[in-house]
């Protein structure tokens, strides 16, 4: 809602109908506010800034749904905390005799660790020097490297729409290619690590291509076969790891000779931190997707049949280059996101988890950026925050690590379905809440 | 609407000509059959290779000479391949198909086990019917609770985290009862939760539902992790050892040489998911409720005109998958293993592909599911004789052949029109 002022008149000459206006708008919502829009008062009488911030604060807009759902699923993960510590779960057992004591217990545990997600995310206070206090930051900022690819990857599919499932099948692919290049081709410095970023570009393309060109010629659903292609992709590296001179030769596990020093993405802030060009490269990657999608010709194709592919075929846009041209964009980006993971700090070698999940994550990180390419970069950051504050809630509250993808998983709930955040916090109506999902229904 | 689109960019009627599908496929097995007769008859040694009809290289077996019966097989699936090729009528399609490709496999199994290092050119049947039911048992659960959400209209990608909540829960409280049955009925529950989040999700909040399914296979690997961290591997002893079904034998039957020691000994998952594919395809396909439940996934307005309750009927068959699914997951720590983070590691979306590769049909599922279980079974055999062929290249055989089963070249596949499509009554 843009005119949050109540029917009649400035809420400061006539305060006491503010509540029962916003009782209207909470009853049916979009008639009220079609109610509202041609008794609209003069223009001089506009509310403050701060009113109208406070207003649109309570409304369903896109900003105020995700911090709710964020605190949702930080309520969920308390309760899952609580829940699954026995000592705490013990003074439940005579909450109604001593209730004092179940709530410290609990308010312990749930803020320490919640304490250390955010130490480990964003600030320590207790950190002194440079280094120290810049590590949350460049842990952050390492772990949300990747995610801005698949995310990217998994946003524009979405845009043209298909649902790209795949992303990490083609990142693993892409770390494939890159650590390939970044052993077994002897180059220079930078152009060494140019060509391994490329070659993890091209794994993804490939990888992306092939779900392409079956939906384009033989219709196939894209979901099926990128599902099937992220498993095809992981034995693969399986396979291929343990081969001779790709197997580390002095070791006997199921890892690959490391990168070469001249293939890795330089650190950005000294050998300490681990923060890498990646992060730089992420950004540019936005950007030239943000300038792809909203300014040139293949974006507005892309979007067209997105939006409608019937109309977009009318209008003499051909569908199913489109579709192509689509998945192998988003193949690229998802492989250079596997190259991320090999030739930046994360590994530097290939393991079978090398490529970690975050392909899965990427899906989220799409969405919980609502498809938008800045968006995108934003839900990465704050997935690379929880996964490095995850790291330390491990190591010093004992709280697993999967705890941060359980918050992950609900947050993006939350935000898939803003009618049930809507009602639970009892929010106004507002544009822009919806997620746009409805792109890749049925098989 | 872009499902239509779909269908347009895609299967537009073509002229078949003289390649017609028939034609198509049997030059794939011709060519496959020279291969086999060819490269498997050059590599097969002149060994014996013994399929012995028993769990060792005791008793007694099928015999034939390696290089012998690589080349006969070859042939005859080149046979196959070039009677279809021929013009072979429509109706002996399915047979014809079946028998070129199981010479294929005959073919390469007798390489393969004559090829074996000595001593070991053995292939013990019985071990391989029995490995290749308990690797497909999963996949015949998850496939099936795919079967009740999708012919109803709601697609499930969240076998994968109905199978691993069940999994987990039939353990936690197996467990901490100390019951099996508590546990198999707590694993139910487990699996059924996931779905109802899927239903309310899909059904009342209408998010896609593809979206949903990733997020909440993503939600069960995370809540049951983390639990799993928590609870039992800090006392295993408490919550993660719950008491296992025992083996049942069916007597008379289990006295049936090979099929009898691989089927009527097996335990009550083996029997209960044998059962579940017949009585979801009668229920389906012969009474009033499979009725509705195909109509509400193919033309749910159709439906509802017609006075069927489009919404709770598939919120009643969704919690039903999540129940069959949950019980699948129970398969694994109510009678094989004590759980582990992750331990269903895939075979949901294995489950999805049977699913998908029998043509969304309880009977095609299990036929899938078999199939798969015995691609899976056969990477451990050969990993066990050294074979040259990589296990992680059989693995990805079920993908494979849903690939190729998806874009058209073993057949149409085609999803039931409603699937993935909110209803929203109007």
């Amino acid at each position: 809602m843009t005119n949050p002022n109540p029917p009649s008149g400035s809420p400061d000459k006539e305060p006491a109908t503010e509540p029962q206006a916003a009782r209207t708008a909470l009853g049916n919502t979009e008639r009220a506010e079609s109610a509202t829009t041609p008794r609209r008062p003069a223009p001089d009488q506009k509310p403050s800034l701060g009113r109208l911030f406070l207003d649109n604060l309570w409304a369903a807009n896109t900003f105020t749904v995700t911090l709710l759902s964020l605190v949702l699923a930080m309520i969920v993960g308390a309760v899952l905390m609580i829940v699954s510590d026995p000592e705490v779960l013990a003074t439940y057992s005579y909450i109604t005799a001593r209730p004092a004591d179940a709530f410290s217990a609990s308010w312990t545990l749930v803020s320490e660790a919640y304490g250390n997600l955010f130490k480990g995310a964003v600030f320590d206070p207790d950190a002194v020097g440079f280094t120290a206090a810049l590590s949350p930051i460049s842990e952050t900022l390492t772990y949300t490297a990747p995610l801005v690819f698949t995310g990217l990857s998994v946003a524009l599919a979405f845009r043209g729409g298909l649902f790209n499932i795949g992303a990490q099948g083609q990142a693993t692919m892409g770390v494939i290619l890159a650590a390939l290049a970044g052993f077994l081709i002897p180059l220079p410095a930078g152009l060494h690590l140019l060509v391994a970023v490329l070659a993890g570009a091209l794994g993804g393309a490939i990888w992306g291509f092939i779900p392409g060109i079956l939906k384009a010629r033989t219709g196939a659903h894209e979901v099926i076969n990128t599902i099937m292609l992220n498993y095809i992709a992981v034995y693969f590296l399986t396979w291929l790891i343990v081969q001779n001179g790709v197997q580390d030769p002095n070791r006997t596990d199921a890892i690959s000779r490391p990168v070469d020093p001249s293939a890795q993405l330089p650190r950005l802030l000294g050998d300490n931190l681990r923060v890498h060009a990646g992060i730089i490269l992420a950004v540019l990657a936005t950007w030239a997707v943000a300038w792809l999608l909203n300014r040139s010709t293949l974006g507005f194709e892309l979007r067209a049949v997105g939006a409608n592919p019937d109309a977009a075929r009318t209008a003499g846009i051909s569908v199913t280059r489109t579709y192509v041209l689509v998945m192998v964009f988003a193949g690229v980006l998802a492989g250079l996101g596997g190259s991320n993971m090999v030739l930046g700090s994360t590994a530097s070698a290939l393991t079978p988890l090398v490529v970690a999940q975050i392909g899965f994550d990427g899906i989220l990180v799409a969405l919980l950026g609502r498809v938008k390419p800045w968006g995108v970069a934003l839900a990465a950051l704050l997935f690379g925050a929880l996964q490095a504050g995850g790291n330390r809630m491990q190591s010093y509250s004992g709280i697993s690590l999967e705890l941060v993808t359980v918050l992950q998983a609900l947050i993006v709930i939350f935000i898939a379905a803003p009618a049930l955040v809507k009602a639970i916090f009892q929010l106004r109506a507002a544009r822009a809440a919806r997620l746009q999902t409805s792109l890749a229904k049925g098989w | 609407m872009s499902t239509m689109a779909v269908e347009d960019v895609a299967v537009a009627p073509v002229d078949e000509g003289f390649w017609t599908r028939t034609r198509k496929v049997g030059a794939v097995l011709l060519g496959l059959g020279l291969l086999a007769a060819v490269l498997f008859g050059a590599l097969a040694t002149g060994e014996q290779a013994r399929f012995t009809l028993s769990e060792d290289s005791a008793g007694a077996a099928l015999k034939i000479n390696g290089t012998f019966g690589a080349i006969l097989f070859g042939i005859i699936t080149t046979a196959a391949g070039a009677a279809m090729l021929a013009g072979l009528p429509k109706r002996w399609f399915t047979l014809v198909l079946g028998v070129g490709l199981v010479a294929f496999v005959l073919s390469f199994l007798c390489w393969q086990v004559s090829a074996a290092p000595a001593g070991q050119n053995f292939m013990p049947l019985v071990n391989i019917l029995r490995g290749t039911f308990i690797l497909a048992l999963p996949l015949i659960f998850g496939a099936l609770a795919g079967v009740l959400c999708e012919r109803s209209g709601v697609v499930n990608v969240a076998i994968e985290g109905q199978l691993l909540m069940g999994a987990f829960s039939g353990a936690l409280f197996g467990s901490i009862t100390g019951n099996v049955w508590v546990g198999l009925v707590a694993a139910a529950i487990g699996g059924a939760f996931i779905s109802l989040l899927l239903a309310v999700f899909a059904i009342r909040y209408l998010v896609d539902q593809v979206v949903m399914g990733i997020v909440l296979n993503l939600l069960a690997v995370g809540v049951t992790g983390f639990l799993y961290e928590r609870l039992m591997q800090t006392d295993a002893e408490k919550y993660n050892s719950a008491p296992r079904f025992s083996s049942w034998e069916i007597p008379l039957l289990s006295d049936i040489p090979v099929l009898g020691p691989a089927l009527f000994s097996g335990n009550l998952f083996l029997y209960l998911g044998l059962l579940l594919v017949l009585v979801i395809h009668i229920a389906l396909f012969r009474t009033r409720w499979g009725l509705r439940t195909r109509s509400v996934g193919e033309h749910p307005t159709a439906a509802d005109t017609l006075g069927v309750k489009v919404l709770r009927l598939r919120y009643r068959n969704v919690l039903l998958a999540g129940v069959v699914a949950g019980i699948g997951g129970a398969s694994y720590t109510l009678a094989l293993y004590s759980f582990t983070k992750n331990m269903i590691g895939g075979k949901g979306f294995i489950a999805l592909a049977a699913l998908i590769f029998g043509r969304w049909s309880p009977t095609g599922a299990l036929l899938a599911a078999l199939f798969f279980g015995f691609a899976d079974q056969l990477a451990t055999y050969l990993g066990a004789i050294n074979s040259v062929i990589p296990s992680q290249f059989l693995a990805m055989l079920p993908y494979l052949a849903t690939i190729l089963a998806v874009a058209g070249l073993v057949g149409r596949v085609r999803a039931p029109a409603a699937d993935g499509k909110p209803y929203i009554k109007g």
